[in-house]
Parts: structure tokens; sequence; C-alpha cells
């Protein structure tokens, strides 16, 4: 995989992680492009696009755009399991997640990312691992997503 | 818990937190970017303080800044203090930030060296796993180098959850560091046998990747794998597993019939549509791209899985009503398609449907397996269903790629499967009806080809283009349509040109001449006015034919009347053409006033038939003699005196006679009989059909053609242009043409049968129709390859040199469809015995027989030959068991073999290519192969694939946009007995050491009943002689070389040589392309240099060869290729 991006329907980038060394300014003008391409399609459409050189693999869960890159040899059905997976992820950790889990703890979402994925590959594939992976470093970190849920209500009711 | 909330909203009292920067910037949506700027300068003030937790907080902050797009670089020391920091919370932020910011021109980088190795050893392994991590994302080939040892230990830690992201890391390691693949292999290979199913997986993975890029180095762990993909049920890991038996079954056939057994049991048995996808993709599709094409399709035959499997179950992936599924059995169908062309087309009714799928990405991919769907069979109800679509479409874009597609479709490879001329032709002019479509040049230039091609055709063009021209206000009516007004300018032109054919010029010179024509585009007007000027003088020769002398001088008054319009014209060309004309026409009036017949003149001025022209005509035409293309008009300054004289060498006197081109001269008998096997090409090749002059006939009485109301109503809504007849109706009159010939043949069939008496004629006639049965009902001139009057194969190469030019003739004279006579007759320098083709080549039998003839042919050619000292050679090459292709390559001399274990012999003559002797350096890595194809066998060979594997040194040269290992394919086709040249471009890095090359040429073997794929491997061999360059040095000039010291020195002794000096003198320029300084006796000096500008210096003498280079490779080499040449002898 080369790069994957998360971004909202008005188009506004929410996570973006590249496993090719490219600098800003062709990173923010393929961002921009995809963002765009893909908005533009039909509700209806495949979750597949030649773009470039690259295969693009893309799907929507609820406001969330996730995005991925991928070349021409690898398989866009596992891609999109790998996008399925991370959502899935995404949710047993935040429980029930929404498009504000990841604004407001968008440092949690990179590291659930970097447990599941490492340089573009898929490193575990077991959900359980992952998810024991991140609750044992946030121990270390003195994290509790529990305390976090409970800000979060806190700041759903400001917003 | 409440403490601790407490205690995050004490932080938040001091700093601002990310989650405050965040609501932040939700709250001023108005002046985001100034609330941004006041943050990044409390950010700024933040960094500053010593406490590592602000600093955390403020590095995580900047991290979300960066997503949104501003620049960070600025804190990328920030960034590792806080990567620094012993506390796993703030280390854990740090290397998130820099897995983000960082890149490998980030300067910072080198200092985190150490850092990182601290991580990765510390007992933590969160610490460890945070850093690997990070490491993936920002490795630079440094970073990659000095850690490579710490990441390798960490493979075999004891810990499952490190090994498995070291595995991993190493991936991108080798990347950025490839020596260290080799120590850290075994490691690897251990780990695909780890207990822990991720390790092993990501092992797996690391592997795989690995593979893709070079398999070969891969092979040995094929078992291992094997093994792997029998037991394992993880999908992930069987994918990959898949993948990497793509990449290894070329290399290692005998793996295929291995894998038929468990790819068959999961295709049947897996329930995971990515995996069955990675399946049917593996074996039909990676293969045939990557690594190697000319491999794969034995691959399919090794696998004999029939085709029927795989198509079946994409099948069901495009019946699904999932769109991804749809849409990737559609993409993997098209590939299928290149290599089973007929499994699929047997889908084409749903394919077809996919056409009328919502999603418009589905149905481009439909179209685009339409197009290699098509046969003279199916193509009309094909294009049929698409003119249906068009009809349909919604939007623009995705109608004018229909458009672009039916055209496409129907003139691939020459308008291969049109059989009806007048159908095509209704249908562009049906397509002339689309609203507001872009391609109406595509349109206008698709008429004017078939019009000017097939000539059967003329007429029923002309009578629709007239009608066109008649309603040309319905094409312009509306401004949005001004896209298919180009298709006017066809119009007009082929109404012009071939206005012979107009059942009523008159009407059609008014419809040209209307004042609405003036708001037409510039060009088009330009074409009318000319085009007008041609229907008069036809419009006149008519007339005056006639008694009634005043028709015509109407006729030149209806010129003068309206042709002003046209000199006022913006447009200058328009304007010039119109006043010329009018002028023309004024004079011509004048003379008819006088009685005077004019138009006989008047025609003469557009008289004469266009042919088309083949778009390499050029070269066709031999160089006049005494014509020196490529001398200097005016001598360039002169840029070093001594490359200026002539060279004083032995044979330069000798010279000047030899150097000007010498064509064949042929006898009238040969000529006739030249014909004749040119006829019986013609015959035989199916892109050469006489035209039927009946077929015409039958359609110019269709019912609708000739009169045409003229509806002078302005309409704004697309009307269907009356009269024009429909294309549908050539649907059913083709289906009723083909019965007709159908039933002629079976009468034949009957009348031999009858003759033969015999019943075993029968499997002709029932059974479906094949391909090669349904004759075109028009013929195509096809001028894109070879004029069809050329059946003598001639090139020219042009070696230029500074102070003269000589031109090297290579032709060959080949009696087509005689296989037995001699294929190839090469011109050589007369005291080359025997080619190392004829006296290597024990297991042909065909060289043999030439031998004798060759000989005589070489006495008769040996006064002529003597001494030219640049010479080439035409050689035969290959001759296989199957005698489909004969490879015969002319070029320079350094003629190289090797005898295959198939009994294939090859020999390969690179031709180096030169364009000017100072070396051009730009051009001094190129070498150009030219290679001849002959077809020795009785069957039609097509698609003809040429491909080398490319080694580090030497890659042949792709057209852009093509990956590393396609190959080339091969411009043209081979009709039985005919031959072609094709040539390779290579790029060659280091010439210094000869290389051999191994290649296939895959082709299809198309016989009447059934199309086999055939390959060919050969090699090609690059020897260092073919680099070298024959360049003249004079003997001061080579004398200061000499004393320069920068050459090497090394020297060779020629044993039991015995012939004449000036034999041997000759024999090393003809071969290896050197040329005499100064001869003393027996002893001469020689030079060559290489076409990279090495010099090459030798002083030969009758036993040995002392000689000196500035590359002692390259010397050693082509002093080993010399002694081979007289070895030889």
């Amino acid at each position: 995989m080369q790069f994957m991006l998360l971004f909202s329907r008005q188009g506004k980038l929410r996570l973006q992680k590249w496993y090719v060394p490219l600098s800003d300014k062709e990173r923010k003008k393929i961002s921009r492009d995809l963002v765009q391409t893909i908005l533009a399609r039909k509700p209806k459409m495949c979750s597949f696009l030649e773009w470039r050189d690259l295969k693009i693999v893309y799907k929507r869960y609820a406001s969330l755009y996730f995005c991925c890159a991928v070349e021409d040899q690898d398989n866009e059905l596992i891609t999109l399991e790998i996008i399925h997976r991370y959502v899935e992820l995404l949710d047993k950790y935040f429980g029930s997640v929404c498009e504000l889990d990841i604004i407001f703890n968008f440092e949690k979402a990179y590291f659930i990312l970097d447990e599941f994925l490492l340089g573009g590959e898929a490193q575990e594939t077991s959900k359980k691992n992952v998810l024991k992976a991140i609750e044992q470093a946030d121990l270390l970190q003195e994290f509790n997503i529990g305390t976090f849920k409970e800000i979060k209500i806190f700041l759903l009711g400001e917003i | 818990m409440a403490l601790k909330i407490v205690k995050g909203s004490i932080d938040r009292m001091f700093d601002k937190n990310l989650q405050d920067l965040v609501r932040g910037i939700r709250n001023h949506k108005e002046d985001e970017a100034k609330y941004i700027s006041t943050c990044i300068d409390e950010i700024k003030q933040e960094l500053k303080q010593d406490n590592i937790a602000v600093k955390a907080n403020a590095v995580c902050k900047l991290t979300y800044l960066q997503m949104l797009g501003y620049d960070v670089s600025w804190a990328a020391f920030n960034i590792v203090e806080v990567m620094s920091s012993s506390k796993f919370t703030y280390k854990r932020i740090g290397y998130l930030a820099a897995s983000q910011c960082f890149h490998e021109s980030t300067d910072v980088i080198m200092l985190t060296t150490n850092q990182i190795r601290k991580d990765l050893s510390s007992p933590n392994q969160y610490d460890t796993g945070v850093a690997l991590t990070g490491l993936s994302c920002f490795v630079t080939p440094d970073l990659a180098r000095d850690l490579a040892n710490d990441i390798m230990t960490l493979m075999s830690h004891t810990k499952p959850y490190i090994r498995k992201k070291a595995v991993l890391i190493m991936y991108k390691v080798f990347l950025k560091y490839p020596e260290s693949l080799r120590p850290a292999f075994p490691r690897l290979k251990e780990k695909l046998e780890d207990p822990d199913p991720g390790v092993q997986s990501a092992a797996v993975n690391v592997i795989c990747e690995l593979a893709r890029r070079n398999p070969k180095n891969y092979l040995s762990l094929a078992p291992l794998f094997f093994k792997l993909m029998t037991s394992s049920t993880n999908n992930w890991v069987l994918i990959k597993i898949i993948k990497l038996f793509g990449a290894l079954t070329p290399l290692e056939p005998r793996l295929g019939k291995k894998l038929i057994e468990p790819l068959t049991n999961l295709i049947h048995s897996t329930s995971a549509m990515s995996l069955l996808y990675e399946c049917v993709n593996t074996v039909y599709i990676d293969v045939n791209t990557p690594p190697l094409p000319s491999l794969s399709l034995s691959l399919c035959l090794y696998l004999s899985l029939p085709p029927q499997l795989c198509v079946q179950k994409l099948r069901i992936l495009i019946e699904d009503s999932d769109q991804n599924l749809k849409y990737l059995g559609l993409l993997a169908m098209s590939k299928i398609l290149k290599t089973h062309p007929k499994s699929v087309q047997s889908h084409k009714d749903l394919i077809l449907q996919c056409l009328d799928d919502k999603d418009e990405s589905i149905r481009l991919r439909a179209l685009d397996l339409l197009y290699g769907m098509v046969s003279k069979k199916n193509l009309m109800e094909i294009v049929k269903k698409l003119m249906l679509h068009v009809d349909k479409a919604e939007g623009t874009t995705y109608r004018d790629e229909l458009l672009t597609k039916i055209i496409d479709i129907c003139s691939q490879s020459n308008y291969q499967y049109i059989t009806n001329f007048e159908w095509y032709i209704s249908i562009l002019v049906e397509l002339t009806r689309l609203e507001g479509t872009r391609h109406g040049h595509l349109i206008a230039s698709q008429m004017l080809d078939v019009a000017i091609r097939v000539k059967a055709i003329r007429g029923f063009a002309v009578a629709q283009m007239a009608t066109l021209l008649d309603n040309a206000h319905l094409l312009t009516g509306n401004m949005q349509r001004m896209g298919i007004c180009e298709v006017l300018y066809a119009a007009a032109w082929i109404c012009g040109e071939f206005s012979e054919h107009l059942e009523n010029p008159m009407q059609t010179l008014e419809a040209m001449l209307r004042p609405k024509v003036a708001t037409l585009p510039g060009h088009i007007q330009a074409v009318y006015v000319q085009n007008a000027a041609k229907l008069f003088a036809t419009v006149l020769k008519s007339q005056e034919g006639n008694t009634d002398s005043t028709a015509a001088q109407e006729t030149s008054q209806l010129m003068i009347d309206r042709l002003p319009l046209f000199v006022q014209s913006a447009n200058l060309e328009v304007q010039e053409r119109a006043s010329c004309i009018l002028q023309l026409v004024k004079y011509i009036q004048k003379l008819q006033q006088k009685d005077v017949e004019v138009a006989e003149e008047v025609s003469a001025l557009f008289a004469g038939e266009l042919n088309p022209v083949a778009p390499k005509a050029q070269k066709k035409v031999p160089v006049p003699e005494g014509l020196d293309l490529d001398s200097w008009i005016n001598e360039p300054p002169s840029e070093s005196e001594s490359e200026d004289e002539q060279p004083k060498a032995i044979f330069a006197k000798e010279e000047p006679k030899h150097s000007r081109p010498r064509r064949e001269e042929v006898d009238e008998k040969e000529l006739a009989k030249r014909r004749e096997a040119r006829k019986q090409e013609q015959a035989n090749n199916p892109f050469y059909i006489k035209a039927s002059p009946s077929s015409q006939k039958v359609y110019q009485e269709a019912p609708g053609v000739e009169h045409i109301p003229v509806v002078q109503i302005d309409l704004s809504v697309p009307l269907k242009v009356p009269g024009l007849p429909m294309s549908d109706q050539y649907v059913k009159l083709e289906e009723e043409r083909r019965q007709k010939e159908r039933a002629e043949k079976k009468k034949k069939e009957k009348k031999k049968r009858k003759e033969k008496r015999s019943g075993r004629g029968k499997k002709h006639d029932s059974g479906p129709e094949s391909e090669e049965d349904i004759t075109p009902a028009h013929q195509v001139d096809i001028v894109t390859e070879e004029m069809p009057e050329w059946s003598i194969i001639t090139s020219y190469i042009f070696i230029k040199t500074k102070s003269y030019c000589v031109t090297v003739h290579v032709c060959s004279s080949r009696p087509l469809a005689d296989s037995e006579k001699l294929p190839v007759r090469s011109h050589r320098a007369a005291e080359a015995p025997k080619s190392p083709t004829e006296d290597g080549d024990a297991t042909s039998q065909e060289p043999k027989k030439k031998s004798s003839k060759e000989k005589r042919e070489k006495k008769k050619d040996k006064d002529r030959d003597r001494k030219v000292r640049i010479s080439t050679g035409l050689f035969l090459c290959l001759l296989g068991n199957h005698s489909h292709l004969i490879l015969v390559s002319s070029g320079l001399p350094g003629i190289n073999k090797c005898i295959q274990k198939s009994k294939l012999v090859f020999c390969f003559l690179p031709l180096t290519k030169v364009y000017d002797i100072q070396g051009n350096l730009q051009d001094g890595s190129q070498v150009v192969v030219s290679v001849i194809f002959e077809n020795k066998c009785d069957s039609f060979l097509k698609s003809m694939e040429f491909n080398v594997l490319d080694s580090l040194n030497s890659k042949l040269q792709r057209p852009e946009g093509s990956g590393p290992h396609d190959g080339l394919t091969v411009p043209f086709q081979l009709p039985p007995g005919v031959s072609n040249e094709a040539r390779f471009v290579f790029t060659v890095q280091s010439i210094i050491m000869p290389q051999k090359l191994k290649g296939t040429l895959t082709f299809i073997v198309k016989n009447e009943d059934s199309s086999t794929h055939e390959k060919l491997d050969f090699k090609l061999h690059f020897t260092c002689t073919s680099y070298l360059i024959t360049t003249p040095c004079y003997s001061d000039a080579f004398a200061k070389l000499l004393e320069s010291g920068d050459l090497k020195c090394s020297s060779v002794r020629l044993e039991g040589v015995n012939m004449p000096f000036h034999h041997l003198l000759a024999r090393i320029c003809f071969h290896h392309h050197f040329s005499v300084v100064e001869r003393i006796d027996s002893c001469a000096s020689m030079y060559s240099r290489s076409i990279q500008g090495h010099h090459v210096c030798l002083l030969v003498k009758t036993v040995s060869i002392d000689a000196k280079c500035d590359e002692p490779t390259l010397l050693g080499n082509v002093l080993d290729e010399i002694k081979q040449t007289f070895s030889q002898c």
C-alpha cells in the first residue's frame, strides 16, 4: 500500500498515512486531487478507480471516506477488507466510532493504524491482538479510553 | 478516575491541549488562518520551555496542524527532543510526529540514529515497537545501513510482537540498503516457520514483495511455500502465497503442474471473494503481464486449468449485485481476453448487459472488453447495441466515450472486422446526429479514410455526403452542435474529390454555396470553396456535353454570384481561395460567352486520382546515385585537423568506388516471377482481397437514397436527417449476403464432391461459420506497412563519418513462396570463407542445402565485394522443428551464434547505429538490433511479441508506460512466405563486456480452423566488437594517442593462422570494425573506436597482435573475439 487517507464529506482531511517517501508538496497535491475525484463519484459507483499508475480503493463509512492507494498487482478486495478491518478496530476502541472521535483523538487513530499496518503491509490480522497491544501501550501512557469517553460525552454536549 | 479528569482540566487551565486546538479551529471558521497563526506562536513559546510534557503537547498539536497542511518542518528538532524522552507517553507522541513530518530530506534524521538504536534495544517492548513503527515511515538509506544489524537481531526477539514488526520493517530496510538482504535472508527464511502465525504471515509478506521484484532468487523456497499453501487457512497469507507462485511459476514451469490441484481446490472451495479473485487473477493475469509475459502463456498451458473454469467464476462475480465484484470481474475478464478470446466471447450477452449498469466505471470497463471481443461475425450486432446505448446515454462524457469506442472498434487493425463498408458509412452518418459531441473531427477523419481507401465505397459515400451537405443546416442549426460541423469538412471534400460519382452535382454545388456556409469555421469554408470549384468542373463537363449551352453559363453565373461572399471572409485561407477561384470562373465565363469549350481544361485542373500512401513510403524511394543525404551542404568549421584529412590507409584508394549503394539488377524474367509470387501472396493475404464490384450495385438501389426532399425549416431539435439510410438495414442485408455466399460455397462444395465422388468433404458444410469464411464486401487498401510493389527487402545503413560517407546497401531478393530456394543472399567480404552459421550449424538442415549455392553466389560477388571495407551480411538464422519462422538479422558483421538445446539455431548481428563518428555520447548507449522475420510455414502468423529479459546492463527500450517486462509487439503480421524487418533499440550501459540476453518471441499461428500460441526462445549475443565503430584515424593522430600514455597494453598470439597478411587485415576490418592506419610490409597499425568513445589501437603482425586501449576489460574481450574469429578458420 502506498498511502491511506481519511477525509470527510466536505473534503477535509482527517488522517493521512504515507508509506512512500514523498515531499509535502506532492502529498498535498495528491490528496487534493484524490479527494476531489472521489467526492465527485456517485454513491452507487464501485469502490475502485484507476488513478495515475495506482489503483485507488475507497469506501464511505457514515460521513467519512477511507481511501487507500495500492499498486497495480495488489488485490483490491483485500484492500477493501483492510479498510473494513480498520473501521472495526476504531469502532471497538472508541465504542461506535464517529468522525469526532477521530478529530479529537487523531493520535489514537494513528496508533491503532500503526498497530494494524506497518510499512503499508498488514502486520496483524487478529483484531483482538491489535486491541490488546493498544490497551497495553495506553496503560503505559497512563491514558484510559474510558476517561476519554466521559470527556467525549461532555464534548458532544458542548458542540 | 475523577481525579484524572480533574488533573486533565488543570492541565487545560495552563495550556491549550489538542482538544482545545481542534475545538478552537472549529469555533473560528471565519478567520481560521489568523487563529492558527496565533496558535503556532503559542506553540513556539511552549517549545522553548524545559518541561517535556509541555513540549510533547506542543508537538502533538503541530502534528495535527501538519495534517491540515501547515508547514511544521521548523520544529523538526523539537520532535527529536520529544522522541528521546524517556517516558513512553511522550516518546509515542514524538515518534508519531516524526513519522508524519519527516521525510528523506529532513536533516535532523541524522541525529536520531543513536536514539533509535537505544529504543530498539529497550527492555520495554512498546518502546521498541513504537521505534520500529516510526522507523518504517522515515527510514533513510543511512538509517537502514546503521540500524540493519539491530533490526536483524530483533527478528529473533523473544516477543512475537517485536519479531513480527522487525520482519516487516526489514523489507523497508532492504529497499533502502540492498546489501543487507544477503546476511538477513537466512533468518528471514527461518521466520517462515515461526511458531507465531503473525510473524509467519509477516515473513510471507516480505518474501512475496521481494520475489515480485526478483523472483529467481526465491525459487528455492517454493517447496516451503507449497507446504504453507496447502496447510494455511489464513486468507491474507494465502493471497500472498498465490501471488508469490504467480511470480515463480514462469521461471520454473514444473511448479505449474503441482499447483493445479491446490489452486483448483481453492477456486472451488473458498468463500472469500478476495481469495477467489486472487486465484483467477494470478493464474490468468498477473503472470501474463510481469514478470515474463512470454512465459506466462506456457504457465496457462502448464496449469492446464480450463479457462472456462475461471471465466465461469468471473461470470458469477459479474452477475453479482455488488458493484465492486462486477467491476473486478470485468477487469479480470479483459485480461483473460488477451490470451483466451474464445472463452470470453461466449459471454458477450453478459458484457452487453453491463452497458446498462448505472455505474459509469462499469460501463466503461464493459466497453473496453467489447473492443477486444469483436469479430467479423459479431461486429454489426455489437455496434448496433452500442448505437442503442448512444441514443439512451445521459451525459456527454459517457456518450463521447461510446462514440470513440464505436469508431475504435470498427477501425481497429485496418478495419479488419468490417465486412460491409456501406454499413460503416451509415453508422458514421448516424453518429453525426449526436448532440454536443466533441468528436466531429474523429468522425470526419474516418469518413475521409474510408472513402479514400475503400475505392468500391466511393459512390455510396459520395451520395451520403451529398445528403449531409444538403442537410447541413440540421447539423449547424444549434450552437451546441458546433463540434459536429467538422463532419462537413469531410463531406465537402469527399463530394468534391469524387464528384464523378454524384447523382446530382448541381444540387450539391448549390448546397455548398449557400449563404449559411459563411457561419461555419474558416477551415471548413476553405474546403467548401475549393471543392465547389471541383464540383463546378464536373458540372461543366456534364453540361457541355448537352446541346444547351445556357445551362453551363448559368452555372458559372451561380459561382460568380455566390463566391463574393467568401471573398469577404475574415479567414485568409477562405479569402485567398475564393478570390482565385472567382477570377478563374470569371475568365471561364468570358470564354463561354465566346462559345469556347472549356470543360476539358477546367477539369484538368483537378485531374488525377488521389491514392493512399503508406507513412513509410518515403523510405522505399531509392536514393539517387550521387546524392549523399548526409553530406554537409556547407562544410562546418573543422574541430580537429587530424580527422579532416583523408586517411592514408591502404584501402583508402579503392574505397570511393564501392561506397555507393549497389542496387540489385533484375532482369525481366526475374521481375515477372516476382510479380507472380506477389499475386500469390496477395491471394493468400486475408487483408488483400480483390474488390467485388457486384456488391455495390445491389445496394445502390437501396430505397430512399436518391431523392431527398430539402426541408428548409431550421429546427433546433435534433432530427433524424431525412433520407439517410439506417445502418440497421445493413445488418439484415449483410446477413442475406453471407447466407448467399454460404449457399454458393455449399454448391461449389457439392460440385467438388460430385467430381470426387467421395463423401469426405462433409465437415465443411455444416457447423458454424468460421471467421475466415466471411469475406468482406469491400476491399481496404492497407498501406501502413509495406507497399505491395516491393518484394525486395531493402534497407540502407548510412554510416556517416566526418570526412567521408559510406553507404552500405543490404539487399536480398527472395523469390516468394518458394521455400526450396535460397531464402536470402548475403553480400559479404569475400575473404570470409564461411559464415559461422554454416559451420556451427550441424543440427539444422536448411543451411547445408544452401551452402553450395551460396558459394557460387559468393564467387559472383567476389570481385564486387572484395574491397568493401564495411560490408554487411544477411544470415539465415533459425530453423525450428516447426519451421515456422526464420529470423534473419542484418547488420554490421559481428556474427555470433548460439545453439540451443531445442535445436533452434540463432544468429543475431547487433547493428550499431552510428550517427556521428565523433561519438555522440547521448547516443553512445544505444544499440539497434534489426531482425528480419520470415514466415516459412503455411499458416498466418500474428500477434508477434518480441521480448528480452533485461539484464542490469542492457535493456530493451520499451515505449513509455509499459512495464519493464512487457514484450514489444512486432508491428506487423506475417502471411505465409512473407518476411519483414523490425528494429529494436537496446540501451546498454557498459560496453566493456560481451553480453548474452535471453529472449522470447511469442506469436499466434493461425490456421484455417485453429490458432495456437507458439514461442521461440533465443539468445541475443552482444559482442564487444559490435560496440566498435569503424573510424578512420591518421598516423600522426594515432602516434599521439599511443604516446599519451593513457592506454593500457595487452597482446594476443595468433596461432595456426596461415593466410595472406592482407586477408588477415581485411578479416579484422570486416569482422571487428577496425580501420587500417598504416601498413608497412607485414606489420600494420589499426584503429577503432567504441560507441562510448574508447580508443582501441592494434599493432598487427603475422603471428601476434599487440593492442592498446583505455579500457583494459574491453580490450581483453575484443582480443578474445578476434582470436575466436581466427580460430574458426
